[in-house]
């Protein structure tokens, strides 16, 4: 039988790097494959091609047996191939169905739209009302909208990017859902992750890309996430270990923090309390904007609080701004690495200086110690294996992993008490992801306290001793990472954000 | 199809090369300029940059060097650390108004007392008067927000009017036959910014513009202030996270640069202009913005770049006088080497690219 879309050879090169080299894969209709890599293993362009926005150097891709060579994304919506990108696409002003017509070709008289839409969602089980705002929508039925944008072209080939980094565990279960639904119909689906479990649930092969490179297929139901990974990243993964600690003192104690929101699209902090002794880490989980960049700028100090809610080592820091908690041992890695944790212009000497001023005496008396904030820059990048030519170079010049590496790397130099770091991992190939956790992981060990705010709970289920979650600025009850369910997480998060799971 | 590409990083060839791009560039469409109003091109060129500097009346025209760059200089480098952090002052023209008119009513309210106190006194309430003014943007933008461009710039005008009403009132001369104009500095010994050197130029501004541009200099390459400045320039979160206050910090670069524009203001009154006028503002406050990003917001290149712009100056009168150019197109040529600055800037961080596009 030929496959639905069939891709042989297809190389792409950009100045300096390239992307995909000798691409080949098979996609029969109604299957669910899986495209599994890490950051910058070629995944992106790939779709690219296929989806018309960027031109293959070599290679020929064919539909149904015939030659397919979208020149733009139109072409490829015609031949029926859709994409559910993993940044939206919606004017948050307007109804769903008018930011669906926005994206159509012939869009239809509104109220037939909307019984288009009607009728699609409750296909698929994805309920969603046409005329709601998509401002007042949550990023799971934000991602709902882009969905049913797609399925209304009738797709032979669904194309979705990382579709579960915005969703809660129960949102994760309504997607699969709708997409086993689609596959049974058979649409096939092209889904492109690096959440290998997920993959096992939903997948039927996976083709592994590394470098630009095929190096792997195989039947992720019958390989083991272990597996998977170490083709990835191409070498046997260092699971992080760590000598169990008996939990110390009480070092860090938030007192019902409250905090009204910084911005119009910021959220309030609602009365936080949590106490965190030395030796342990606790894991913050929750979806992207719940209050993870509010909470950190609370403990870092570039957003005062009132008076008795922070407190550390026994004594009230609420008032205190960010170095004066520095000078105390209360560290912080935002998660913006570019433009918050450091600045992009400036030298790696210089951004060691931005944190490390205090604490490793690079100031004195208001005068700045240039070569010791150099040798500072050099020991981070030695330590943590900063890729780069020399401390001299501007910061933006890293790529993102290397520059995590840094920030990461200068606050945990510096000996913190407390470290708190939002989204240490983000966008961080593997081994370099790994290189972090066990940083952090040692810090723990030699007794100091960690708080790390991720929205990777593999991340946080690994290292993390206690979980909590926070949800519309208000922060679950910590639990004991061990023996925490799913379900449980899933629960501490907000549920389902009040969407019903989807009867199909 | 020519496009923009980021480079990875800023360049510093481009960064030294930009002004000198620039000052050709300007010479060439300068040129243009000139020929279309029928003048040869070459000798106004010639005239402008040439003549003040080696030509005939040289002696003459070298101390005017001092005495015209060192305001500009003097101002600039205030204004160059609030413009490296992102705060704009626009309204230095005020300041310096402020500056000078502060000064002179210490100094006036003496006369005829002789002492060596009073300069001093008129220095220190020189300062005084332009930092005052500069406070008025910065509290604003403290408390409520409001945009300092706005608000330094419309307090230009306030300032010219009280210039005016001051001219007419309250340090009028009154030995002056009823013409508008306080009395001369120059001839009240106690209160004179006079040559230290006869013949050179070389007055207390031009001593205190060097004062000031080592100050930056140290400020901005040793001390945590000026790191402060340099990071909240480059990214304000990052700085917040580093520690700075921004509204210190607005403070701070509005005060400093509003005290430096009163103090040119101060010994531009006291000394080259010699009395509260209604036309004692001939625009140094606004030049000295293109003398601040025509040096780079670097000490040392506002101090070339100020010496630059007084020679353009000194010879754009040359240029009316001698060759009849108007005045307007002097203005153009100043402004066009602002334009070519800017404009050839983004090269240090962009680089152009002439092949087809790519779609990702």
């Amino acid at each position: 039988m030929t496959p639905l879309l069939s891709l042989s050879g297809l190389t792409k090169a950009y100045p300096g790097v390239i992307a995909n080299d000798d691409v080949s894969l098979q996609i029969a209709a109604g299957e669910v494959h899986a495209l599994l890599g890490e950051n910058g293993a070629g995944k992106s362009t790939l779709v690219k091609m296929i989806y018309g926005l960027v031109k293959p150097d070599q290679g020929e891709m064919q539909m149904h047996g015939a030659p397919f060579a979208p020149a733009e994304p139109r072409a490829a919506r015609a031949a029926g191939v859709g994409m559910v990108f993993q940044h939206f696409s919606l004017f948050d002003a307007l109804t769903v169905a008018e930011n669906i017509a926005l994206g159509m070709e012939n869009a239809p008289k509104l109220r037939d739209l909307s019984e288009q839409i009607r009728q699609v969602s409750d296909t698929y089980g994805l309920p969603l009302a046409p005329n709601r705002v998509v401002g007042d929508l949550s990023a799971g039925e934000r991602q709902r909208v882009e969905i049913i944008r797609c399925l209304l072209q009738d797709p032979k080939l669904l194309i979705m990017d990382e579709p579960t980094s915005v969703l809660t565990p129960q949102e994760v279960q309504i997607l699969f859902e709708t997409l086993r639904k689609l596959s049974a119909d058979g649409t096939a689906i092209l889904y492109i992750s690096h959440k290998l479990e997920e993959i096992r649930a939903l997948c039927d092969t996976a083709t592994i890309l590394r470098l630009g490179r095929v190096v792997g297929t195989c039947v992720p139901r019958d390989t083991t996430a272990r597996d998977m990974a170490e083709m990835m990243v191409g070498k046997v993964l260092a699971t992080p270990t760590r000598a169990g600690v008996e939990p110390g003192e009480i070092v860090l104690a938030l007192n019902k923090l409250s905090l009204p929101s910084p911005s119009a699209f910021g959220m309030p902090l609602r009365e936080i309390s949590l106490e965190l002794r030395r030796g342990e880490i606790l894991g913050i989980g929750g979806v992207a904007g719940n209050g993870q960049d509010e909470l950190l700028a609370a403990l870092s100090g570039e957003t005062p609080a009132p008076v008795g809610m922070v407190q550390f080592q026994g004594a009230d820091i609420a008032t205190l701004g960010p170095n004066a908690r520095r000078k105390q041992g209360l560290l912080a890695a935002p998660e913006e690495r570019l433009g918050h944790a450091a600045a992009p212009d400036m030298s790696l000497t210089e951004n060691a200086m931005l944190t490390g001023a205090v604490r490793e005496r690079l100031d004195r008396g208001g005068f700045l110690n240039w070569p010791a904030a150099r040798g500072f820059a050099e020991r981070i990048i030695s330590a943590f294996d900063v890729r780069t030519p020399g401390p001299a170079n501007a910061a933006r010049s890293l790529s993102g992993g290397n520059l995590q590496k840094f920030v990461i790397g200068r606050e945990v130099l510096q000996r913190p008490e407390v470290l708190v770091v939002n989204q240490p991992t983000w966008g961080v190939d593997a081994s370099a992801a790994a290189a972090i956790r066990q940083a952090l992981l040692d810090l723990a060990t030699g007794g100091a306290a960690v708080i790390v705010i991720s929205q990777d709970l593999d991340e946080l289920m690994e290292i993390a001793d206690r979980f909590a979650a926070l949800n519309e600025g208000r922060l679950s009850a910590p639990q004991p990472t061990k023996g925490l369910s799913v379900e449980q997480i899933g629960l501490m998060m907000g549920g389902a954000h009040g969407m019903e799971v989807a009867h199909v | 199809m020519i496009r923009l590409e980021k480079r990875p990083q800023p360049s510093r060839a481009f960064a030294y090369l930009t002004p000198v791009l620039a000052v050709l560039a300007t010479f060439v469409f300068g040129g243009i300029l000139f020929a279309a109003l029928g003048k040869d091109p070459v000798q106004s060129i010639l005239t402008i940059f040439w003549e003040p500097l080696f030509g005939e009346f040289a002696f003459f025209y070298r101390p005017q060097l001092l005495i015209k760059g060192a305001p500009l200089v003097l101002i600039a480098i205030g204004l160059s650390l609030g413009f490296k952090a992102g705060i704009w002052n626009i309204g230095a023209e005020g300041q310096y108004i402020m500056g000078a008119l502060c000064g002179a009513g210490f100094g006036l309210a003496f006369y005829p007392a002789e002492s060596a106190l009073i300069f001093p006194g008129m220095v220190l309430a020189g300062a005084f008067g332009g930092w005052l003014w500069a406070m008025i943007p910065a509290l604003l933008k403290v408390r409520f927000g409001t945009n300092e461009i706005l608000v330094s710039l419309m307090l230009v005008y306030v300032a010219e009017q009280f210039l005016a009403s001051m001219s007419l009132g309250l340090l009028k001369n009154p030995e002056g036959f009823g013409f508008p104009g306080s009395r001369n500095l120059q001839q009240y010994q106690s209160a004179h910014n006079a040559e230290l050197i006869a013949g050179s130029g070389m007055h207390w501004g031009v001593v205190a513009a060097l004062i000031a541009v080592i100050f930056a200099y140290v400020l901005l390459a040793r001390h945590r202030l000026g790191f402060a400045v340099r990071v909240t320039g480059d990214a304000p979160r990052a700085a917040r996270f580093a520690g700075v206050n921004p509204s210190r910090l607005i403070l701070f670069c509005l005060g400093t640069s509003g005290l430096l524009a009163g103090l040119a203001g101060l010994f531009e009154v006291a000394g080259p202009a010699g009395q509260v006028s209604i036309d004692f503002n001939v625009g140094y406050g606004f030049t000295a913005i293109i003398v601040a990003f025509l040096g780079r917001l670097h000490p040392v290149g506002i101090v070339l770049a100020g010496l630059l712009m007084a020679l353009t100056y000194i010879g754009g009168d040359i240029a009316q006088s001698q060759l009849g150019l108007p005045a307007a197109a002097i203005q153009v040529f100043q402004g066009m080497l602002l334009f070519f600055l800017l404009a050839l800037d983004l090269f240090t961080n962009y680089r152009l690219r002439i092949g087809r596009v790519e779609t990702a």
